[in-house]
């Protein structure tokens, strides 16, 4: 182990469920101050991974660390250090907003913490939800108390796992105003999202988890600057076929074009030269740079 | 008490008050039946303590029959609740030990209980005139009572994983007992071998202590009933604390 002073330190965590091994030998450490990605398809073992560490469930060998605390044998400390903003968008129906930020306070310790829940109301849009029932809010509106019950007793590090999962575009630009905000105040942030421009503009570090393993930890830029496969994006004219061998590294993108995967740049000049002697018309010729999807996808593909 | 023990509590008081129509006033306006009915079929027809009317003696048996179901339904529907609905995770993440969760719900079940049994004294005092023989009793036994169901509850709610569970536990276990345990008729009516069976049942010394507070008259004596009904909250307590720090069915 080392770095004892990490805001997250995780060596050799090992968890199993029945026959499933959700976590094998998973070791990292997240600096005091990163704002750090965990991404991995569905499955991969991020939810059980912050579970463990936010007390949820019991590693069956490891140790996890938040702050220097052991999560099992000093979980208070180690909790007081933690925010957690779950996956689910769970809410108690009896409170209202603000009734639900002084409960979740005391259950930290903290009481007459209003001016601390009124900024937060004010940051996430809320103040004037302040004394609605909880059930009478719109999902996007529970996402934002679900953010403020996670940051009440004022944690160093916060753990935000999937939190812009069916979220619109507005809220999901303010959390991440509010977010970096936190992050450039010295929080640390440790996020989990399957969209994963958002862990690229947003993460200065990215570990990926694939079956329970570490299968890359690297910073953002590092991670991108990899060589890997250029992608070229296409337009083609009428409703033509590529030819045989193209569409074996071809792709659909999601704006209706196709997506073509190939070792460099001459593969990209020897590409175009194939289409036009197969007579495949294009309108629309884009040559972009691998982003962290393409990446994610490449680390994936070598992994399995 | 610490602040997050205090607050739990607060919590769990908070959420049945504000449903008080459905938490308090219903089991009172049940009990309040029951007296009705049976008061009126069986009122003369029926001795059980020498100079004890047969409604005297069934008060303090609805009183603590219904604080014992409501201290039950506290703990049992609040956890089953937070579970499926996900919630409870508001209550697991934060520093709180398994003995500060233990106490918040077993305390916050105990006053619900004793607002329930409250409401049905209350409510029958225009039917009865009671005697007080021995009021620290009566406290005690309620206040046992209501700890024994509301642990019972704590280990239900942790249980289930489905509401018809929890409804098959409340059924089949909870209500059989707690009506065979001398709501309605003193055990000494019963042939032998139901008093022996009654014997074995733990709610019993509860509602025979209790009933014991008012008469000064009782089946069993109230050390017997005191000793029963303390062992029980024992043995529950220690159950229900082993699966609290095993994270059974809490901490995965």
């Amino acid at each position: 182990m080392s770095d004892p002073s990490a805001a997250l330190l995780i060596d050799g965590v090992c968890k199993r469920y029945g026959s499933l091994q959700a976590l094998d030998h998973v070791s990292l450490t997240v600096r005091q101050g990163e704002f750090f990605g965990l991404l991995g398809p569905n499955g991969a073992g991020k939810t059980t991974l912050i579970s463990l560490l936010a007390g949820l469930g019991r590693a069956d060998s490891g140790v996890i660390r938040v702050m220097g605390h052991d999560v099992v044998a000093d979980y208070r400390d180690a909790r007081r250090n933690l925010g957690v903003v779950p996956q689910e968008l769970v809410f108690d129906p009896f409170f209202t907003v603000r009734e639900t930020l002084r409960i979740q306070s005391g259950y930290f310790g903290l009481r007459r913490n209003d001016d601390w829940i009124d900024e937060i109301l004010h940051h996430l849009d809320l103040h004037t939800k302040a004394d609605v029932n909880m059930r009478a809010l719109s999902g996007g509106m529970k996402r934002r108390v679900l953010v403020a019950q996670a940051l009440v007793h004022r944690p160093p590090v916060i753990v935000l796992d999937e939190p812009t999962a069916g979220v619109d575009v507005e809220l999901r630009q303010g959390l991440w105003a509010f977010v970096r905000d936190l992050n450039r105040q010295g929080h640390t942030i440790v996020l989990t999202t399957h969209y994963l421009e958002e862990a690229e503009s947003l993460c200065g570090r990215i570990a990926m988890l694939k079956q329970g393993r570490v299968i890359a930890l690297d910073n953002t830029a590092d991670l991108l600057a990899r060589p890997i496969q250029q992608s070229l994006r296409l337009r083609l004219r009428g409703d033509v076929a590529l030819p045989a061998d193209l569409r074996a590294v071809a792709r659909a993108t999601a704006d209706g074009r196709v997506a073509l995967s190939l070792d460099n740049a001459d593969a990209v000049s020897a590409c175009l030269a194939r289409l036009h002697a197969a007579g495949v018309g294009l309108e629309e010729i884009e040559l972009v740079r691998p982003d962290l999807e393409d990446v994610f996808i490449s680390i994936m593909q070598e992994a399995a | 008490m610490s602040i997050a023990l205090r607050t739990l509590l607060y919590k769990e008081v908070l959420r049945f008050w504000k449903v008080g129509f459905q938490t308090v006033g219903a089991p009172v306006l049940t009990a309040l039946l029951y007296l009705l009915v049976f008061s009126h079929v069986l009122d003369r027809q029926v001795e059980v303590y020498g100079g004890v009317s047969y409604t005297a003696f069934l008060v303090p048996g609805l009183v603590m029959m219904s604080l014992l179901q409501n201290a039950f339904s506290n703990s049992s529907s609040s956890l089953i609740q937070s579970k499926v609905t996900g919630n409870i995770v508001f209550v697991l993440l934060p520093p709180i030990s398994y003995r500060e969760f233990y106490a918040a719900y077993v305390l916050a079940a105990v006053i619900r209980g004793l607002v329930v049994g409250a409401g049905v004294w209350l409510v029958t005092l225009w039917f009865v005139e009671l005697p007080y023989a021995h009021p620290l009793w009566i406290l005690f036994f309620a206040t046992l009572g209501g700890a024994i169901l509301a642990s019972l509850g704590v280990i239900a709610g942790i249980w289930a994983d489905k509401f018809d569970q929890l409804a098959a536990f409340q059924n089949f276990v909870v209500m059989p007992l707690t009506f065979l345990s001398g709501v309605f008729y003193s055990i000494h009516s019963l042939p032998a071998f139901w008093q022996t069976v009654s014997h074995v049942n733990p709610f019993f010394y509860m509602i025979d202590g209790f009933r014991y507070g008012f008469f000064g008259q009782s089946d069993v004596s109230p050390w017997i009933s005191a000793l029963v009904a303390g062992g029980s909250f024992v043995a529950l307590t220690y159950a229900t604390l082993n699966m609290l720090a095993r994270g059974y069915k809490l901490r995965s």
